[in-house]
């Protein structure tokens, strides 16, 4: 057993209401400058739609993640290493620009300085790549809310499981549901891009698992934007350098929490410690799609078990971070109560950020634009939810239903639980009936219910700490001399290179 | 006068600045490495330029790095007619690959305005030596017959007399102007070559094919941390408290 913490994430898409103040916050902090402008390192699309950049989720074109392979060895979909180094020279599974989009400002000084006329003047586009007149064809969110049109959703990759009739029915202009989906980098146990990067530049860090790109020795060769099957890596097109998410590591070094998660309206995000059995890492990569999620969740090791405990501490995990990975809202999300659930593990990179499905709309069908209430259990069940079961597993759970009808019959339960103790409108046998569903008890149900909707920034956010003090013993030669005379990080200013 | 500038002071110069100024560039601004991609901002033109321009210059390059190291060899090999007709034909195919892809390149360049924006003046100066010395040496290899054999009979000992530090320009003297140029060419490229994005040559990531998939970075060695004194139990441990000295 190789005890290994992860920094974990779980985003509950019910709570989501699409403000994009954590892609604001992030954009702020960390990709306002020249080169990463098209860059959001969190984004938050709408579902069903195609999201950023267009069709990431369509493999076939982008041919990102892993593949499982008869040898026990899964490969990246790419190709294998030695394709890599052939396709240097140009990568033929890139974005381009335009599956993104240009970015643009607007020549504001015409307002100014336009010479008196018949006509207003007006603030035309300019590309921030070019610094040129342009027409503007697409932009950050352009498809939020899906813009109006069918056309977004209708091109969701994740409709391929579903008969055209059901898909007719959802693309009704009049009767379209959709969800939020904000995603940063999974900061994944299996990375893709740290395996397709040929100059090594990307790596996991051992401490706290988060996922780094070393912009001194990344040499621009791109694979890694191609092999993330999230797309979130990005490309600067004026250093040369990849970028990524870095979960706001300074931040959380420093007892903070990222930006992202700091300034989310709807308080969807939790961050908290996970403990992980590093040596079975290949067993959970080697299963079938449906059994992905199972071997995925069993991966994550119980932090109040004595054995994982004394493993863990020869490891050199501090009894302080095990503390906090006991207090983690992660681990009950995704381990005790098996609500969240990894986005897309098909790609088999074992990402590290969790999503708990929206059961929303929780009245669902309509007769003739009447919502049908005169059932015992006030809400119609998740069989009949607008939003197809089959869509969300698509999503959430490699295509398993059992997994995503869980996490939404568990919601649910909740539901009629509070409904029954706040307004007692439901009957004692249909709560006890959702809650045996689910195998839940009423503490259980009482817990879930404070996590989701009353939780404290202290309860959300569980930092294990990063004993970032400590580092400083690791400069062997008199640290104390260290300390005063130089610091990390970059000495130079980092300037695209000639 | 005029030779021993350009066919001793020049080379000296030449890989001095190559070598002195790589590394140093290398050792304070390693940030500035890079391959420099346009893909993102064009594609579907880059691949018609690039992929040739790279196997074509990566061939002929090859060639004359064999003809360097193994001049006797290369001699030998080209006794036969048969095999110094495809030798020769070989490198012909290098060059007009080089050739098409450079002048795609340069085409795109100045045509997409995304790709005219991260054009920098040194790019310029270095696709222009690069374009003029490939010219020059399809030209060759067009009209100066067996290149592949007097190159390693006249320019091979001129360029290892550089090596060896007894520069001899008696051999190339003799050779044609166009030759020559090409001679000169190559040195200015050899030049600039650290000042440029060429500098991504040297960080070929051949390493990739066998090191491990996943890499896995620890910055602190913890268990040499805790094992000298954990914040867990630090009021006891008296190390912590020499923090003042």
């Amino acid at each position: 057993m190789d005890v290994r913490l992860q920094v974990s994430m779980v985003f509950h898409l019910d709570k989501c209401i699409g403000c994009h103040t954590c892609s604001i916050a992030c954009k702020n902090v960390w990709t306002d400058r020249k080169g990463a402008e098209y860059m959001w390192w969190n984004n938050v699309e709408t579902k069903p739609g195609t999201g950023y950049p267009t069709k990431w989720e369509d493999q076939s074109k982008y041919n990102g993640g892993w593949e499982k392979k008869g040898n026990g060895k899964p490969e990246l979909k790419m190709g294998n290493r030695a394709s890599r180094l052939i396709n240097i020279f140009h990568n033929p599974s890139l974005p381009k620009m335009d599956d993104y989009y240009e970015p643009f400002t607007y020549k504001y000084e015409d307002l100014f300085d336009s010479p008196e006329g018949a006509d207003q003047p007006t603030a035309r586009p300019i590309s921030m790549v070019t610094g040129k007149f342009m027409d503007i064809e697409a932009g950050p969110n352009w498809d939020d809310d899906l813009g109006g049109s069918p056309v977004y959703a209708e091109n969701d990759p994740n409709f391929e499981g579903l008969s055209p009739e059901e898909q007719q029915e959802l693309f009704d202009v009049e009767r379209l549901v959709f969800f939020y989906l904000p995603r940063i980098c999974n900061h994944c146990l299996n990375p893709a891009c740290v395996a397709a990067c040929p100059s090594g530049a990307i790596y996991k860090r051992g401490e706290d698992g988060i996922v780094l790109i070393n912009q001194e020795v990344c040499r621009g060769w791109r694979m890694c934007v191609s092999a993330c099957p999230y797309k979130k890596t990005y490309y600067n097109w004026s250093t040369g350098k990849s970028e990524k998410c870095i979960l706001c590591f300074p931040r959380l070094e420093t007892g903070q929490a990222p930006a992202c998660f700091h300034s989310c309206v709807g308080r969807i995000r939790y961050l908290g410690g996970i403990l992980y059995d590093a040596d079975r890492l290949t067993d959970a990569l080697n299963v079938d799609d449906d059994k992905l999620v199972e071997a995925h969740r069993d991966l994550i090791l119980d932090p109040r078990d004595p054995v994982v405990r004394e493993k863990a501490k020869e490891n050199g995990i501090d009894e302080r971070t095990l503390e906090a990975c006991e207090r983690s809202p992660v681990y009950r999300y995704v381990k005790e109560w098996k609500m969240a659930l990894p986005l897309h593990s098909e790609f088999r990179t074992l990402p590290m950020l969790f999503y708990v499905p929206p059961l929303l709309p929780v009245m669902a069908k309509t007769e003739n634009g009447v919502y049908e209430t005169a059932n015992d259990e006030l809400f119609s069940p998740i069989e009949k939810a607008r939003l197809p079961i089959k869509y969300l597993a698509s999503l959430f759970s490699a295509g398993n239903t059992d997994q995503v009808s869980y996490a939404l019959k568990k919601q649910y339960a909740v539901r009629l639980f509070k409904r029954l103790e706040t307004v007692g409108d439901v009957s004692q046998e249909v709560v006890d009936k959702a809650l045996a569903e689910c195998g839940m008890d009423a503490a259980e149900a009482e817990a879930v219910y404070r996590l989701t909707s009353l939780p404290t920034m202290d309860e959300r956010v569980v930092i294990p700490p990063m004993h970032r003090e400590e580092a400083m013993a690791m400069l062997d030669d008199d640290m104390w001399e260290q300390k005063g005379s130089a610091g990390f990080g970059f000495r130079e200013a980092p300037v695209r290179g000639a | 006068m005029m030779d021993n500038l350009l066919f001793i002071v020049l080379p000296y110069i030449a890989v001095t600045l190559f070598v002195v100024v790589s590394i140093y560039r290398y050792i304070t601004d390693k940030f500035s490495y890079s391959s420099l991609s346009s893909q993102l901002l064009e594609s579907d033109e880059l691949f018609y330029g690039v992929v040739p321009w790279h196997i074509g210059i990566i061939g002929a390059l090859t060639g004359h790095l064999i003809g360097f190291l193994f001049p006797k060899e290369v001699l030998w090999f080209n006794g036969v007619p048969v095999r110094l007709y495809i030798l020769e034909t070989t490198g012909l195919v290098f060059g007009l690959l080089a050739l098409i892809g450079i002048v795609a390149l340069m085409w795109r360049r100045i045509r997409v305005p995304r790709i005219r924006s991260v054009t920098s003046t040194v790019d310029t100066i270095v696709l222009v030596l690069l374009f003029a010395q490939v010219v020059l040496g399809v030209y060759t290899a067009l009209f100066y017959r067996w290149g592949s054999s007097w190159y390693a009979a006249s320019a091979v000992p001129y360029l290892r007399s550089l090596l060896f530090f007894q520069p001899d320009i008696e051999m190339v003297k003799p050779l044609p102007h166009i030759i020559k140029t090409h001679i000169i060419n190559a040195f200015l490229i050899i030049a600039i070559f650290p000042f440029s994005r060429l500098v991504h040559m040297v960080s070929l990531p051949i390493e990739y094919l066998w090191r491990p998939y996943q890499v896995v970075i620890w910055n602190w060695n913890r268990k040499k941390i805790r094992g000298q004194y954990s914040l867990s139990n630090a009021k006891e441990d008296s190390e912590l408290n020499v923090i003042g000295r």
